[in-house]
């Protein structure tokens, strides 16, 4: 009992498990669109040009949330409005910013004599470092997403599913979609440290497309994608603390594993 | 006022010009929809039918020319005024909702996010299935009906919007014909409650069933009037002759919907 308790006893412990079941939520709920938008390469394109504001920030000793958030929604938003207005084609937009952003935040860093061992944590997560204060950071943005996507259900279901004939009933569709962009960078950033940038479009797509296997209405998918991503998330580190292995990835393979049981338990019920 | 004692025109349109990027779709289109009447649009692929609905949508800003609908600019009509059921092709079947859920959405513009989705709300939805005879369907996911099933739980969801007019676009393509005699009394029966009915079709062979006046379109307006005026003025014919023999070959010029989805709802 003692063993397997024994991960809980350390204060660092306790903040990264809070930290992963905010991640775990937040991801997973906002993967939920992320699947039905088919938005998953705007999220890896969001994580790598965040780096950029993780550099200048931790160049400048501000604020890592800071510099990533600010980079994050500005990404957001001009892939958006390229998107919108431009005759780019999306695929195009994301990869021309996302190289962009991510080669100005490795210029950025590889031209400082000392090298920046924080900045690593970045690019594969680490959970284990999170501080009071971020620990407060991400259970904010955390809250600020849950209650934006709460008040705006309907509009959101609504403008994923059929854009063009919500539009024409009044719902301003473009509105939406910022507003889906700018949440889904703050989840990005919030997801930041738990999974680190390589890792983070996973718990953005991983544990939605694994409810999405299993439910045939909207609300059901999106909670038990939030229940699969908080699983990932507590699981993974659980795991992690036990088998001396990388959080970042022992919650993405957990995820990924619960995805694959998915698709099985999908198949189970066909048969 | 009740839309039944509405006189006058729903819809106006003077010189409208409606461009996409480098293709001019409508050029200097002029016509007036009235309540209580259904038109018909009928033109060639590419001749801009989808465009002119789109257009009175809000879905589509003119480049030039004036366009009132119910008075109003489209995009300054209060929510849910304009119901707009498109080509089934428009939307991934794939989405996890129910029939019930799909029909519930056309409520949505009319609620505020503080408002519950009420008793009120349910019965409508529960009537417009009722409608389409879709009742017993209301549980069945949308991946699994058929072309006509789809085609009528997008009118249901119209319905559901109790709007103050309905734009169709070529609803009766792909569907088999119990669907489309249904399609047409639910129509004919909006019509006969004032409502005004704008639809576009492909199928030229009973628009006397369907419609009270025809608009003959091909990138501009070639004829406005009854059935029998837009024969006798040689336009309709054309036109007839125009889709059967280059109707396919002409596919190309209108943007297909997939594709247009999002340049048409720049804000």
């Amino acid at each position: 009992m003692e063993l397997l308790t024994e991960p809980f006893h350390y204060a660092f412990m306790q903040r990264a498990f809070v930290a992963a079941l905010a991640v775990g939520l937040i991801c997973s709920t906002m993967g939920t669109y992320v699947i039905l938008r088919k938005l998953s390469f705007i999220g890896d394109g969001i994580a790598h040009a965040s780096f950029a504001g993780i550099v200048i920030a931790y160049l400048r000793g501000a604020n890592f949330y800071l510099g990533a958030g600010i980079v994050a929604v500005l990404t957001a938003v001009g892939i958006g409005f390229v998107h919108r207005r431009g005759r780019i084609s999306l695929d195009t937009t994301i990869g021309v910013l996302f190289t962009g952003m991510f080669a100005l935040g490795v210029f950025l860093m590889s031209q400082q004599r000392s090298y920046a061992v924080d900045l690593q944590s970045f690019l594969f997560g680490d959970i284990l470092a999170v501080q009071p204060q971020d620990l407060w950071l991400i259970l904010g943005l955390s809250v600020v997403v849950g209650v934006t996507v709460a008040v705006l259900f309907r509009g959101l279901l609504y403008t994923t599913f059929d854009p063009v004939v919500a539009q024409a009933s009044g719902i301003n569709s473009p509105a939406y979609e910022y507003a889906l962009l700018v949440m889904l960078a703050l989840t990005i950033v919030v997801a930041l440290q738990a999974v680190g940038i390589v890792l983070v479009a996973a718990l953005l797509v991983t544990p939605a497309a694994a409810a999405y296997q299993l439910t045939s209405r909207f609300s059901p998918m999106m909670v038990l994608a939030a229940l699969f991503g908080a699983a990932s998330t507590e699981g993974g580190l659980y795991l992690s603390y036990y088998v001396r292995a990388s959080s970042g990835a022992t919650i993405v393979l957990l995820a990924t594993l619960l995805f694959f049981s998915a698709v099985g338990l999908k198949y189970l019920r066909r048969a | 006022m009740t839309l039944r004692q509405a006189q006058g025109e729903a819809v106006v349109a003077r010189d409208l010009v409606v461009r996409y990027e480098d293709f001019t779709a409508l050029v200097g289109a002029t016509l007036a929809v009235h309540y209580g009447e259904a038109l018909g649009i009928v033109g060639p692929n590419g001749s801009g039918k989808s465009t002119l609905l789109k257009t009175i949508a809000g879905l589509l800003l003119p480049s030039s020319g004036e366009l009132r609908v119910l008075g109003q600019q489209p995009r300054k009509l209060s929510p849910g005024t304009i119901a707009y059921v498109p080509q089934v092709e428009a939307v991934d079947w794939s989405f996890p909702a129910t029939v019930w859920d799909v029909v519930a959405m056309g409520r949505f513009a009319r609620l505020h996010f503080w408002q519950h989705f009420g008793p009120n709300d349910r019965e409508v939805v529960h009537h417009a299935l009722d409608v389409v005879s879709m009742a017993d369907l209301a549980g069945r996911r949308i991946s699994n009906l058929s072309g006509g099933q789809q085609q009528r739980a997008f009118v249901a969801r119209a319905l559901a919007q109790e709007p103050k007019l309905l734009l169709l676009d070529e609803p009766t393509t792909g569907v088999d014909a119990a669907t489309e005699e249904a399609l047409r009394e639910i129509v004919r029966k909006l019509v006969a409650d004032g409502l005004p009915v704008l639809m576009a079709t492909h199928d030229l062979d009973r628009v006397d069933d369907w419609f009270d006046r025809l608009l003959v379109i091909d990138r501009r307006v070639l004829a406005l009037g009854t059935p029998r005026e837009v024969v006798e003025s040689g336009a309709y014919s054309a036109i007839r002759e125009h889709t059967h023999t280059h109707g396919h070959l002409r596919h190309d010029h209108e943007p297909h919907a997939a594709h247009a989805a999002h340049p048409e709802i720049r804000a």
